[in-house]
């Protein structure tokens, strides 16, 4: 019988008194539960109790001031029904998902593709690329975005250089959640690395042995380095994906908090944002968070589902 | 080492071709990534009236204007307020990460207690929790105790390792230091903390080091937290001033909201420098966002 709360079980001297129940548990767990006090504390307070209270907020009336009230279903009922901002909530979310995750994991593989044929200077190369990724979810970016694509920022006096007239990008709402998406693609850099890590795993000889049966550089590229790579892929596609949801910082700097133009950059976030902190109603607020939740968990479960038709492990 | 069944000339003369427009490419595509960056630095030096119509990214003239104007920002409190309240914010973060990250990952990885696979596999579970389910209650929870309008509600959650994916970092490292060690110092007398403190911190820098950079630069970016628990100018933080900047002058005075700009930039900037290899690696290896 052991008390060492280490692993590896490491013989201690017996007790030599019959101890209580309480004093065992104690001296075999105490100090495991000792060095996760911290940490069950937050879990407890600061993670699951507030998401299950979330969930009871979902279904009151609460507006920070009175006690919640119970509305029933009231709340999820107007969402789904009757609330023309959480649909636009939603087109915005997902237009900005569709676009820009592939678009930016396409760049991504593509430079890490290119950066991975033995090029000189791929540190150079890499650290490049790599910049806008680690800066580019600052706000100081944010308002560069916002200085760039306005009316007289600087891609309408470069378009001016050859004859174009830009339109104010940011304050059009054709336009505005675009130069949103050019944004999340330009910080391409991590997923590339990613990418550059997992071509470096496909092992040269399985291309020569391909060049050898004479297989092109297309065929080398959808026989052998994308089907290898598919699970960096799918690494990539949920983490991104996830982030995009989430995404809350660029819209709400560029349009101001509002979501303008026209709510064509409100996006889910800053919706559930307004509804909370802008109008107090945090048991709407609440139940549009649990539907985020939800999003995002069918996305994931239907992501790892349909993996094993698509993502080739090893063995 | 020639490709297919092209001859070896015709083969290096395709090499080279190639490889000649695979730097064009990417030289070209580096200077369309870095443009937008370098302008907005020439910019913050370019005196107050060049700003509008330059197109370059080398200024005629430098002027400092912008910083001076810019650090006084036209709010009723200037930047060094702002840049101080992030610095302690961030250094509080790392610090309380690091502690509450480590004890928990040293559990999970090292000590042997009941229900540790029940705890593990929650801690799991919260990786994918989005913040905004956890949102609203835990916002009423530090209004009722009163800290709203303190750094606590943007620090105390570091201390008590709310972060699950540094969890996760740590104990991946630490299970990858070899049990001999702890086992020696156990005969040796060594206590449980002993051994945390003695032998897996100090062999752990590398982890420790990247967790401690991502999590002062993920806190030091922080624009939610601040905009929903600080309301008073005083307690900004550099995220929320430059919002400020931006809706209230920004649009009359880019110049010093560049600088602004700029200058909050630098800390992350300095870490890219010196720990460029660190961040590449921890990316590679763990899938961090950044």
């Amino acid at each position: 019988m052991t008390v060492s709360p280490l692993d590896a079980g490491v013989p201690a001297a017996t007790a030599t008194a019959e101890p209580s129940l309480w004093l065992k548990f104690w001296r075999r767990n105490g100090a495991g539960y000792g060095f996760l006090l911290p940490w069950l504390i937050g879990f407890f307070g600061l993670t699951i109790g507030p998401a299950l209270i979330s969930l009871y907020l979902s279904f009151t009336d609460f507006n920070l001031l009175q006690a919640p009230s119970w509305v029933g279903d009231a709340n999820y009922l107007r969402i789904f029904t009757a609330d023309p901002k959480f649909l636009q909530a939603l087109r915005v979310t997902f237009f900005f998902v569709v676009f820009s995750v592939p678009l930016k994991l396409a760049f991504a593989l593509a430079v890490a593709m290119l950066l991975n044929r033995g090029l000189k200077g791929l540190p150079i190369y890499r650290a490049i690329f790599y910049l806008p990724s680690l800066l580019g979810a600052s706000v100081a970016i944010a308002v560069l975005w916002r200085q760039l694509f306005s009316g007289d920022g600087l891609i309408n006096r470069l378009l001016a250089m050859i004859g174009i007239t830009g339109p104010s990008w940011i304050s059009n709402p054709r336009y505005a959640l675009s130069t949103l998406v050019l944004l999340s693609i330009w910080q391409f850099g991590s997923p590339m690395i990613i990418f550059l890590a997992g071509l470096r795993q496909i092992p040269r000889d399985v291309y020569e042995a391909a060049a050898i049966d004479g297989a092109g550089r297309g065929r080398q590229f959808w026989s052998i380095t994308l089907p290898l790579l598919t699970p960096v892929v799918f690494f990539n596609a949920i983490i991104q994906t996830i982030d995009a949801f989430k995404s809350f910082t660029p819209a709400f700097i560029i349009s101001s908090g509002t979501g303008n133009p026209i709510n064509s950059t409100l996006f889910y976030t800053l919706y559930l944002y307004q509804e909370a902190f802008g109008f107090f109603r945090m048991g709407y607020a609440a139940a549009l968070a649990w539907i985020l939740l939800i999003i995002i968990a069918v996305f994931t479960g239907i992501s790892f589902l349909t993996s094993r038709y698509w993502v080739h492990y090893d063995d | 080492m020639s490709r297919g069944s092209a001859t070896p000339a015709k083969s290096l003369a395709k090499r080279r071709l190639f490889t000649v427009g695979a730097h064009v490419v990417l030289v070209a595509a580096s200077i369309a990534m870095l443009y937008p960056l370098l302008w907005m630095l020439s910019a913050s030096f370019r005196p107050q009236n060049e700003i509008f119509g330059a197109t370059s990214i080398i200024p005629s003239s430098i002027s400092l204007d912008a910083y001076v104007r810019g650090w006084s920002s036209g709010l009723q409190v200037s930047f060094s307020t702002f840049f101080a309240n992030s610095f302690i914010i961030s250094a509080l973060s790392v610090a309380g990460n690091l502690a509450a990250c480590s004890l928990t990952a040293f559990a999970f990885a090292r000590l042997k207690f009941w229900g540790r696979g029940f705890w593990f596999a929650l801690m799991l579970g919260t990786l994918m929790l989005p913040y905004q389910v956890t949102l609203i209650p835990q916002y009423v929870l530090f209004r009722n105790l009163g800290w709203v309008n303190t750094f606590l509600p943007l620090v105390v959650p570091k201390f008590l390792a709310a972060d699950s994916f540094f969890i996760f970092l740590m104990v991946q490292f630490f299970r990858g230091i070899p049990r001999e060690l702890d086992e020696a110092a156990m005969i040796d007398g060594c206590s449980t903390f002993g051994i945390y403190w003695r032998i897996m911190l100090p062999l752990s820098v590398p982890v420790l080091v990247t967790a401690g950079i991502f999590t002062f630069i993920f806190t030091w970016d922080d624009f939610f937290a601040p905009l929903i628990y600080l309301n008073d100018m005083k307690n900004y933080t550099v995220t929320l001033a430059l919002r400020s900047f931006v809706d209230s002058s920004g649009e009359s005075d880019w110049g010093g909201l560049f600088a602004m700009s700029v200058l909050s930039l630098i800390p992350i900037f300095l870490f890219f420098l010196f720990f460029q290899r660190l961040l590449i690696e921890g990316i590679a290896t763990t899938g961090m966002k950044r």
